[in-house]
């Protein structure tokens, strides 16, 4: 259980291009001026071929697999970079691959491997990942299909290109491709605690032709399934980049501040905390990367591991931005200094493709109670 | 890699043919490991025969250099080694203080006569060790010990006494720490040194636990005299050996935290005891405590993985060992309770037989935390060597 070189190089230099272009400081200066999204890191991520990291090579991608995604995004969680990397390059793109016909591939993947194209999922109408409860429909008309339903809180739904729409019925869960423009798509926006925007989807009667469907009409679930895992397992990645940065700038502070006459790092009371925090810090490390290389192994394990990373880095990011806040004193409360952002976004990806309590329940059923 | 495959196909074949049945069940207690050393009764034919088979291939421990007896097994090969065995279900052949503890410091710091003279005889188990690390007034703050030894030129003369000293009243001989010079820093003025249980002037007395079983003793030195080339090192400079000993000891506890092989799950465990209601165990608050305990649990089996192939890879970290110790020990602990949760008012039975197991065995885990350097202890070794928070 240890990187190989290759994955190794590549963790490494998206550490390199991030903290070049997306510093906490870019993220600050995006929300202050209003913007959605942030200029420019898209398109160096595009030209280091990231949105093609987890597409086969016969559709432009890297073909470099789930634990080079997740490299990247951890990285990604370090410096709260905000770009439609996992929710498009891994998660949408992961859906197309798993249910797409060889036309539908040929025409799509490129497109997102090479960043020109954005897509995402939008699955979710309950806002607390409740896929079992899906109500938006799709009625065929002739070699057509038409759909109606309302998704909820699509993060990066706002700018995406391309939508898929998961509709439920009879048979079971279909997936479309949708595109943002289409006639009857309407989408509200709203601005989130991280400053990046969800989006809430409305399809009114829109009416896509047959060859949106991706895959057979209510043949989806064992993708969907799929998607899941790669989408727990990679968001786990992301939240495991944003406690460890979070925890080496709170040991930072506890080693320079001051009070009683002494640096607040020699109290034990806080050197235990640290220390415990460190620890479960290490563990999920390794949750993290069994849950990548099973997605890349496709083992029978996979489901049970992505949703225990997904469960536990939940759990410790919480404590890691919670204690990063508190070690911090009151500074850590003002809007001035960084820590609190670790915090806002931790609480996005925490909830991003099911909380823990969706994640420590899915994992309790897989394994059999 | 090709080679690597048939040593996995020789190994399953070796075992299929040597490991006797009865040391395929799962262990139903601590009575069924088997421990070695001079007055050792083996419980049956089968747990002799399949501790000489392993010995004699130095399979008690695999990885040890085979000049000493040990495997000589690469990290790849130790790796198969363990996935067949648990394969088959095949017990532990050795639990031993000298394999867990002793011998890879010997492997460091001792000189090669005495290599000779006392690796061999851990691995084919024929001496049992113990550890003589705590005393009445060392604990948690463990450099601070005095049991006294003296040069008297041939030999050393030592006085004083030990404390949750395990299976000292069963154990052939005894590593042990001694206070070589007063004079100095604490750290600087302890020596370590070997010698055997039957030397005149030893004496041990079991210590009844909570749990009512006596795993630890208090031990005695009254001017016990232990030749001079029994000492491992240098003298004053047993600290060094200590800590290095103390890392394989905390990993070793660490491991308490794995799951145990062949046990079901906690939550399938919960479902079987309290019965579930659509396919869900039913009392939904053990559903989701069992749930987080899992999650922890096969987190930490994934940490022990990842720790000891970064290890071999060269690129781990000294103090880990205080983390899978502190983790791996806290883990066990909630195990503990949740079994007895599970096992509800059955599991109160506090019988000699069989039926206490759940009890004593979660009594016993209350010393997880304490034994090996408290859980407190590990933070503060992690804390500062690691994290390098100030003094």
């Amino acid at each position: 259980m240890i990187l190989s070189e290759e994955q190794q190089l590549l963790k490494d230099s998206a550490k390199l291009l991030l903290s070049e272009n997306a510093p906490i400081s870019a993220l600050r200066a995006m929300r202050d001026a209003g913007e959605d999204h942030m200029p420019g890191l898209w398109s160096k991520m595009s030209e280091a071929g990231w949105p093609g990291i987890v597409i086969p090579d016969a559709y432009s991608g890297l073909e470099f697999g789930y634990v080079g995604a997740g490299v990247v995004l951890e990285e990604m969680g370090r410096t709260l970079a905000l770009s439609p990397f996992l929710s498009s390059a891994v998660v949408a793109a992961t859906l197309i691959n798993q249910l797409g016909s060889e036309q539908q591939k040929e025409k799509y993947l490129p497109g997102i491997a090479s960043g020109d194209l954005t897509a995402v999922l939008a699955a979710d109408e309950t806002g607390y990942f409740d896929l079992s409860s899906i109500e938006a429909k799709a009625t065929a008309s002739g070699d057509d299909f038409v759909l109606s339903g309302n998704k909820r809180g699509v993060i990066d739904g706002h700018n995406a290109d391309l939508l898929l729409i998961v509709t439920d019925g009879d048979e079971g869960p279909s997936v479309f491709m949708v595109e943002s423009g289409a006639s009857g798509v309407s989408c509200e926006t709203r601005l989130i605690i991280d400053s990046q925007r969800a989006a809430d989807i409305t399809l009114n009667s829109v009416t896509v032709s047959g060859d949106a469907l991706l895959g057979s009409i209510g043949g989806a679930s064992d993708a969907i399934e799929f998607t899941i895992d790669v989408a727990a397992a990679c968001s786990a990645a992301e939240m495991l980049g944003i406690s460890i940065e979070t925890f080496e700038r709170t040991v930072g502070y506890l080693k320079e501040r001051e009070q009683f006459g002494s640096k607040i790092g020699t109290f034990q009371g806080l050197q235990h905390r640290a220390a415990q925090l460190f620890a479960e810090i290490e563990v999920s490390k390794s949750a993290v990367l069994a849950a990548l290389q099973a997605l890349d192994a496709n083992s029978e394990k996979r489901s049970v591991l992505a949703s225990m990373a997904k469960a536990k880095c939940s759990k410790v990011v919480r404590n890691a931005t919670e204690e990063g806040v508190q070690m911090h004193g009151g500074i850590g409360m003002t809007d001035e200094f960084d820590i609190g952002f670790f915090m806002k976004r931790a609480a996005v990806c925490r909830q991003a493709y099911g909380d823990y309590h969706f994640h420590a329940d899915r994992f309790a059923s897989l394994r059999g109670y | 890699m090709e080679h690597l495959e048939q040593f996995r196909q020789d190994t399953r074949e070796w075992l299929e043919a040597n490991c006797p049945e009865d040391m395929r069940q799962p262990m139903r207690s601590d009575e069924d490991q088997c421990w070695g050393g001079r007055n050792w009764v083996f419980t049956s034919e089968g747990q002799k025969l399949w501790l000489e088979r392993m010995a004699d291939k130095g399979w008690t421990a695999p990885r040890w250099p085979s000049e000493y007896g040990g495997g000589g097994l690469s990290g790849e090969e130790a790796k198969i080694l363990g996935e067949e065995m648990s394969r088959i279900g095949a017990r532990r052949p050795l639990s031993s203080f000298g394999l867990d503890m002793l011998g890879p410091a010997l492997l460091l710091y001792a000189t090669e006569e005495q290599k000779q003279q006392y690796i061999p005889n851990i691995i084919n188990g024929k001496i049992r060790w113990c550890q003589g690390y705590s005393e009445p007034n060392a604990g948690s703050d463990l450099a601070s010990l005095r049991t006294k030894a003296e040069d008297m030129g041939d030999h050393y003369l030592i006085n004083g006494s030990k404390v949750w000293t395990s299976y000292a009243d069963k154990a052939d001989w005894i590593f042990c720490l001694v206070r070589t010079n007063f004079d100095c820093p604490k750290h600087e003025g302890i020596s370590f040194l070997l010698f055997d249980m039957a030397s005149e002037g030893v004496s041990t007395k079991p210590i009844k636990l909570i749990s009512g079983t006596s795993p630890f003793c208090e031990t005695f030195f009254d001017n016990v005299k232990v030749p001079t080339g029994q000492l491992v090192g240098t003298l004053n400079k047993g600290w060094e050996i200590a800590k290095y000993l103390l890392t394989h000891e905390r990993t070793m506890i660490g491991g308490f935290g794995l799951a145990g092989g062949g046990m079901k799950g906690m939550g399938q465990m919960a479902a079987a005891k309290r019965g579930t209601r659509d396919g869900r165990l039913r009392d939904a608050s053990l559903r989701t405590e069992a749930s987080s305990f899992e999650i922890d649990e096969m987190a930490f089996g994934l940490t022990i993985e990842r720790i000891t192939d970064e290890t071999k890879a060269g690129q781990g970290t000294g103090a880990s060992s205080s983390i899978l110790k502190m983790y791996g020990t806290e883990l066990n602990k909630l195990r503990q309770e949740l079994y007895m949760a599970i096992g509800s008012t059955d599991a109160l039975n506090f019988d000699t037989d069989s039926k206490g197991a759940l009890v004593r065995n979660w009594l016993r885990s209350k010393a997880n935390s304490i034994e090996g350097g408290t859980t407190e202890v590990q933070l503060n070794i992690i804390a500062k060597r690691i994290l390098g928070l100030p003094a």
